[in-house]
Protein backbone atom coordinates (compact mmCIF):
# COMPACT_ATOMS: atom_id res chain seq x y z
CA UNK A 1 0.00 0.00 0.00
CA UNK A 2 1.43 3.69 -1.10
CA UNK A 3 2.39 5.47 1.82
CA UNK A 4 -0.34 8.56 1.68
CA UNK A 5 1.75 11.48 2.91
CA UNK A 6 -1.40 12.43 5.15
CA UNK A 7 -1.66 9.66 7.32
CA UNK A 8 -0.59 8.03 10.18
CA UNK A 9 -0.42 4.56 11.45
CA UNK A 10 -1.21 3.01 15.01
CA UNK A 11 0.27 -0.60 15.77
CA UNK A 12 0.92 -0.85 11.84
CA UNK A 13 -3.11 0.17 10.80
CA UNK A 14 -2.52 3.33 8.17
CA UNK A 15 -5.56 5.84 9.44
CA UNK A 16 -5.91 8.69 6.77
CA UNK A 17 -8.62 10.71 9.28
CA UNK A 18 -7.16 12.30 12.07
CA UNK A 19 -10.60 12.62 14.10
CA UNK A 20 -11.66 9.79 16.05
CA UNK A 21 -15.26 10.15 17.34
CA UNK A 22 -17.75 8.96 20.23
CA UNK A 23 -21.44 7.39 19.68
CA UNK A 24 -22.65 8.99 22.91
CA UNK A 25 -25.11 11.43 23.99
CA UNK A 26 -26.74 12.52 20.05
CA UNK A 27 -29.96 13.84 20.18
CA UNK A 28 -31.27 10.61 18.44
CA UNK A 29 -30.10 7.43 16.31
CA UNK A 30 -30.29 9.46 12.63
CA UNK A 31 -28.24 12.65 14.05
CA UNK A 32 -25.64 9.78 15.17
CA UNK A 33 -25.36 8.52 12.05
CA UNK A 34 -25.07 11.98 10.40
CA UNK A 35 -22.90 13.57 12.10
CA UNK A 36 -20.12 10.47 12.47
CA UNK A 37 -20.17 10.45 8.62
CA UNK A 38 -19.62 14.71 8.65
CA UNK A 39 -17.08 14.04 11.11
CA UNK A 40 -14.94 12.09 8.58
CA UNK A 41 -13.81 9.48 11.26
CA UNK A 42 -12.71 6.48 10.63
CA UNK A 43 -12.67 5.27 14.48
CA UNK A 44 -15.35 5.02 16.29
CA UNK A 45 -15.66 4.51 19.62
CA UNK A 46 -18.55 2.65 21.83
CA UNK A 47 -19.15 1.21 25.23
CA UNK A 48 -19.29 -1.90 26.95
CA UNK A 49 -22.11 -2.41 28.91
CA UNK A 50 -24.80 -5.20 30.43
CA UNK A 51 -27.61 -6.23 28.05
CA UNK A 52 -30.86 -5.15 29.22
CA UNK A 53 -32.63 -8.70 29.87
CA UNK A 54 -36.16 -6.96 29.20
CA UNK A 55 -35.95 -6.00 25.40
CA UNK A 56 -33.24 -6.25 23.29
CA UNK A 57 -32.00 -2.90 22.04
CA UNK A 58 -30.34 -2.00 18.87
CA UNK A 59 -27.54 -3.16 17.89
CA UNK A 60 -23.87 -0.49 17.25
CA UNK A 61 -22.80 -3.38 15.45
CA UNK A 62 -25.16 -3.86 12.84
CA UNK A 63 -25.25 -0.01 13.20
CA UNK A 64 -21.94 1.16 12.15
CA UNK A 65 -20.37 -2.35 12.04
CA UNK A 66 -18.43 -2.27 8.66
CA UNK A 67 -18.09 0.93 7.86
CA UNK A 68 -16.06 1.71 10.69
CA UNK A 69 -13.28 0.36 13.01
CA UNK A 70 -14.84 0.36 16.42
CA UNK A 71 -12.70 0.99 19.04
CA UNK A 72 -14.32 -0.27 22.19
CA UNK A 73 -13.84 1.67 25.70
CA UNK A 74 -13.45 0.34 29.35
CA UNK A 75 -15.43 3.67 30.70
CA UNK A 76 -16.66 2.82 34.06
CA UNK A 77 -14.02 0.97 35.30
CA UNK A 78 -12.10 1.54 38.45
CA UNK A 79 -9.73 -1.03 38.56
CA UNK A 80 -7.17 -2.68 36.60
CA UNK A 81 -8.80 -5.88 37.24
CA UNK A 82 -12.36 -5.06 35.84
CA UNK A 83 -10.36 -2.70 33.03
CA UNK A 84 -8.96 -6.08 31.82
CA UNK A 85 -12.28 -8.21 31.94
CA UNK A 86 -14.01 -5.55 30.02
CA UNK A 87 -11.64 -5.28 27.37
CA UNK A 88 -11.38 -8.73 27.22
CA UNK A 89 -15.29 -8.97 26.55
CA UNK A 90 -15.02 -6.49 24.03
CA UNK A 91 -12.51 -8.51 21.89
CA UNK A 92 -14.98 -11.49 21.93
CA UNK A 93 -17.99 -8.81 21.38
CA UNK A 94 -16.71 -6.97 18.49
CA UNK A 95 -13.92 -8.96 17.41
CA UNK A 96 -10.92 -6.63 17.65
CA UNK A 97 -7.99 -6.11 20.02
CA UNK A 98 -8.29 -2.74 19.98
CA UNK A 99 -9.15 -0.95 22.97
CA UNK A 100 -9.76 2.45 24.52
CA UNK A 101 -8.45 1.97 28.01
CA UNK A 102 -9.78 3.75 30.76
CA UNK A 103 -8.87 3.24 34.65
CA UNK A 104 -10.55 6.24 36.57
CA UNK A 105 -9.62 7.32 39.51
CA UNK A 106 -11.67 9.91 40.73
CA UNK A 107 -15.50 10.01 40.36
CA UNK A 108 -16.16 13.74 40.11
CA UNK A 109 -13.13 14.94 37.93
CA UNK A 110 -12.99 11.46 36.26
CA UNK A 111 -9.12 11.59 36.34
CA UNK A 112 -7.53 8.53 35.18
CA UNK A 113 -5.86 6.12 37.38
CA UNK A 114 -1.99 6.39 36.80
CA UNK A 115 -1.35 3.22 38.13
CA UNK A 116 -4.25 0.99 37.89
CA UNK A 117 -4.02 2.05 34.15
CA UNK A 118 -0.54 1.00 33.77
CA UNK A 119 -0.48 -2.64 35.48
CA UNK A 120 -3.85 -2.52 33.05
CA UNK A 121 -2.11 -1.94 30.29
CA UNK A 122 0.57 -4.26 30.89
CA UNK A 123 -1.55 -6.81 31.21
CA UNK A 124 -3.34 -6.46 28.12
CA UNK A 125 -0.28 -5.66 25.70
CA UNK A 126 0.69 -9.43 27.15
CA UNK A 127 -2.19 -10.53 26.03
CA UNK A 128 -2.21 -9.33 22.48
CA UNK A 129 -4.39 -6.18 22.57
CA UNK A 130 -3.87 -2.79 21.24
CA UNK A 131 -4.02 -0.50 23.84
CA UNK A 132 -4.92 2.78 23.72
CA UNK A 133 -4.87 4.24 27.23
CA UNK A 134 -6.56 7.37 27.95
CA UNK A 135 -4.16 8.94 30.58
CA UNK A 136 -3.10 12.33 32.12
CA UNK A 137 -1.20 15.21 30.18
CA UNK A 138 1.56 14.05 31.89
CA UNK A 139 5.22 13.52 30.00
CA UNK A 140 5.94 11.00 32.38
CA UNK A 141 2.78 8.82 32.85
CA UNK A 142 2.46 8.99 28.59
CA UNK A 143 6.24 7.43 28.65
CA UNK A 144 5.68 4.61 31.42
CA UNK A 145 2.25 3.87 29.02
CA UNK A 146 4.42 4.02 25.96
CA UNK A 147 7.32 2.11 27.68
CA UNK A 148 4.66 -0.81 28.89
CA UNK A 149 3.47 -1.17 25.06
CA UNK A 150 0.93 1.08 24.41
CA UNK A 151 0.35 1.78 21.20
CA UNK A 152 -0.46 5.18 21.39
CA UNK A 153 -1.48 7.37 24.19
CA UNK A 154 -4.67 9.53 24.52
CA UNK A 155 -3.81 12.34 27.49
CA UNK A 156 -6.33 14.73 28.43
CA UNK A 157 -6.91 17.91 27.23
CA UNK A 158 -9.18 18.86 30.12
CA UNK A 159 -12.29 16.68 32.02
CA UNK A 160 -13.92 14.39 30.29
CA UNK A 161 -17.12 16.28 28.81
CA UNK A 162 -16.21 19.91 30.16
CA UNK A 163 -15.47 21.88 27.26
CA UNK A 164 -12.65 23.26 28.89
CA UNK A 165 -10.43 22.30 25.76
CA UNK A 166 -6.81 22.59 26.34
CA UNK A 167 -5.98 23.35 30.04
CA UNK A 168 -2.54 22.52 29.53
CA UNK A 169 -1.12 23.04 26.19
CA UNK A 170 2.75 23.39 26.81
CA UNK A 171 2.14 20.00 28.67
CA UNK A 172 0.66 18.25 25.76
CA UNK A 173 3.50 19.70 23.29
CA UNK A 174 6.05 18.27 25.46
CA UNK A 175 4.12 15.41 25.40
CA UNK A 176 4.13 15.24 21.69
CA UNK A 177 7.84 15.86 21.38
CA UNK A 178 8.97 13.66 23.31
CA UNK A 179 6.60 10.46 22.65
CA UNK A 180 7.93 7.58 20.87
CA UNK A 181 4.12 6.36 20.00
CA UNK A 182 1.33 8.36 18.53
CA UNK A 183 -0.22 10.79 20.51
CA UNK A 184 -4.29 11.51 20.52
CA UNK A 185 -5.88 14.01 22.50
CA UNK A 186 -8.77 12.98 24.19
CA UNK A 187 -11.43 14.87 26.30
CA UNK A 188 -11.98 18.00 26.99
CA UNK A 189 -12.74 19.73 23.54
CA UNK A 190 -15.20 22.28 23.30
CA UNK A 191 -15.02 23.77 19.83
CA UNK A 192 -12.99 23.91 16.42
CA UNK A 193 -10.43 25.66 17.90
CA UNK A 194 -9.53 23.41 20.56
CA UNK A 195 -9.29 20.41 18.06
CA UNK A 196 -6.80 22.66 15.81
CA UNK A 197 -4.80 23.33 18.58
CA UNK A 198 -4.28 19.94 19.63
CA UNK A 199 -3.05 19.01 16.29
CA UNK A 200 -0.98 22.39 15.68
CA UNK A 201 1.15 21.03 19.37
CA UNK A 202 1.96 18.34 17.32
CA UNK A 203 -0.67 15.49 18.05
CA UNK A 204 -1.40 12.75 15.41
CA UNK A 205 -5.43 12.85 16.12
CA UNK A 206 -7.89 14.05 18.44
CA UNK A 207 -10.93 12.11 19.88
CA UNK A 208 -13.81 13.80 20.98
CA UNK A 209 -18.29 13.38 21.83
CA UNK A 210 -19.77 15.62 23.74
CA UNK A 211 -18.34 18.52 21.77
CA UNK A 212 -20.55 17.57 18.23
CA UNK A 213 -23.31 15.16 20.35
CA UNK A 214 -24.27 17.92 22.58
CA UNK A 215 -23.67 21.08 19.90
CA UNK A 216 -26.82 22.64 18.89
CA UNK A 217 -26.32 21.12 15.51
CA UNK A 218 -24.15 18.36 16.20
CA UNK A 219 -24.07 17.75 12.28
CA UNK A 220 -22.51 20.89 11.54
CA UNK A 221 -20.22 21.04 14.34
CA UNK A 222 -18.70 17.07 13.11
CA UNK A 223 -18.08 19.16 9.74
CA UNK A 224 -16.14 22.02 11.73
CA UNK A 225 -14.20 19.61 13.96
CA UNK A 226 -13.62 17.84 10.22
CA UNK A 227 -11.92 20.95 8.93
CA UNK A 228 -10.29 22.29 12.32
CA UNK A 229 -8.26 18.80 12.62
CA UNK A 230 -7.20 19.20 8.72
CA UNK A 231 -6.20 22.63 9.28
CA UNK A 232 -4.60 22.39 12.44
CA UNK A 233 -2.42 19.42 10.95
CA UNK A 234 -1.66 21.44 7.85
CA UNK A 235 -0.43 24.34 9.90
CA UNK A 236 1.91 21.80 11.97
CA UNK A 237 3.51 20.39 8.59
CA UNK A 238 3.84 24.17 6.98
CA UNK A 239 5.66 25.37 10.53
CA UNK A 240 4.55 28.45 12.71
CA UNK A 241 6.47 31.74 12.60
CA UNK A 242 8.57 32.09 15.32
CA UNK A 243 6.90 34.07 18.33
CA UNK A 244 8.48 37.99 18.62
CA UNK A 245 8.33 40.73 20.95
CA UNK A 246 7.60 43.60 19.05
CA UNK A 247 6.02 44.48 15.88
CA UNK A 248 7.97 43.64 12.64
CA UNK A 249 6.59 45.21 9.39
CA UNK A 250 5.66 43.20 6.65
CA UNK A 251 5.58 45.56 3.81
CA UNK A 252 9.01 46.80 2.59
CA UNK A 253 10.47 49.64 4.36
CA UNK A 254 12.58 50.71 1.46
CA UNK A 255 10.77 53.37 -1.59
CA UNK A 256 8.20 54.83 1.39
CA UNK A 257 6.62 58.11 0.25
CA UNK A 258 8.58 61.38 1.52
CA UNK A 259 11.48 59.96 2.60
CA UNK B 1 -33.31 -31.44 59.05
CA UNK B 2 -32.01 -29.28 56.52
CA UNK B 3 -33.66 -26.98 54.46
CA UNK B 4 -33.65 -27.42 51.09
CA UNK B 5 -32.20 -24.19 48.97
CA UNK B 6 -32.70 -24.40 45.63
CA UNK B 7 -29.44 -23.42 43.70
CA UNK B 8 -29.00 -19.55 42.38
CA UNK B 9 -26.51 -17.77 40.47
CA UNK B 10 -25.59 -14.20 40.00
CA UNK B 11 -26.41 -12.80 36.56
CA UNK B 12 -25.31 -9.02 35.30
CA UNK B 13 -25.37 -8.27 39.43
CA UNK B 14 -28.82 -10.02 40.31
CA UNK B 15 -29.16 -12.90 42.10
CA UNK B 16 -31.95 -15.32 40.35
CA UNK B 17 -32.62 -19.15 40.69
CA UNK B 18 -30.76 -21.61 38.44
CA UNK B 19 -32.90 -22.44 35.65
CA UNK B 20 -30.68 -23.66 32.60
CA UNK B 21 -28.39 -26.59 32.32
CA UNK B 22 -26.29 -24.28 30.44
CA UNK B 23 -25.22 -21.08 29.19
CA UNK B 24 -26.41 -21.68 25.67
CA UNK B 25 -30.15 -22.53 27.97
CA UNK B 26 -29.74 -19.75 29.83
CA UNK B 27 -29.53 -17.31 26.90
CA UNK B 28 -31.87 -18.46 24.96
CA UNK B 29 -34.62 -18.44 27.88
CA UNK B 30 -33.34 -14.62 27.95
CA UNK B 31 -34.62 -14.03 24.37
CA UNK B 32 -30.56 -13.48 23.54
CA UNK B 33 -30.23 -14.97 19.86
CA UNK B 34 -27.66 -17.37 19.63
CA UNK B 35 -24.56 -16.48 18.22
CA UNK B 36 -25.91 -12.62 18.20
CA UNK B 37 -23.63 -10.28 16.64
CA UNK B 38 -22.09 -7.98 19.72
CA UNK B 39 -23.31 -10.43 22.66
CA UNK B 40 -20.11 -11.25 24.89
CA UNK B 41 -20.55 -13.50 28.16
CA UNK B 42 -18.39 -13.82 31.07
CA UNK B 43 -18.69 -17.15 33.66
CA UNK B 44 -16.63 -15.85 36.88
CA UNK B 45 -14.72 -13.98 35.71
CA UNK B 46 -13.06 -15.21 32.24
CA UNK B 47 -14.98 -14.97 29.26
CA UNK B 48 -16.60 -17.38 27.30
CA UNK B 49 -16.59 -17.63 23.96
CA UNK B 50 -19.52 -17.75 21.97
CA UNK B 51 -18.89 -21.17 20.70
CA UNK B 52 -18.49 -22.93 24.33
CA UNK B 53 -22.23 -21.62 25.26
CA UNK B 54 -23.81 -24.84 24.73
CA UNK B 55 -21.17 -27.65 26.47
CA UNK B 56 -20.89 -24.72 29.06
CA UNK B 57 -22.55 -25.88 32.44
CA UNK B 58 -24.11 -23.38 34.81
CA UNK B 59 -23.87 -24.75 38.73
CA UNK B 60 -24.41 -23.02 42.01
CA UNK B 61 -22.85 -19.22 43.07
CA UNK B 62 -22.21 -18.62 39.07
CA UNK B 63 -21.29 -15.39 38.45
CA UNK B 64 -22.26 -14.28 34.52
CA UNK B 65 -21.65 -11.53 33.08
CA UNK B 66 -24.21 -10.94 29.81
CA UNK B 67 -22.77 -7.68 27.52
CA UNK B 68 -23.09 -5.83 23.98
CA UNK B 69 -21.51 -2.24 22.52
CA UNK B 70 -23.43 0.64 23.42
CA UNK B 71 -22.82 4.08 22.63
CA UNK B 72 -20.05 5.28 24.22
CA UNK B 73 -17.12 8.01 23.90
Amino acid sequence: MPHLPDSFEIAGRTLTSRLFIGTAGYPNRQVMLDSITASGAEVVTVSIRRISLEGYAESMVDLLGSDYVLLPNTAGCSTAREAVLTARLAREALDTNWIKLEVIGDRETLHPDVEELRRATEELVADGFTVLPYCNDDPVSCRKLADAGAAAVMPLGSPIGSGLGIANPHAIELICARSSVPVILDAGIGTASDATLAMELGCSAVLLNTAVAKARDPRRMAAAMRSAVEAGHAAREAGRIPKRTYAQASSPQLGLIGT
Amino acid sequence: MTRHIPPHIQVNGQREPLAAPTLDALLRGKGVVPGARGVAVALNGAVVPAGRWADTALAEGDDLEIVRPFSGG
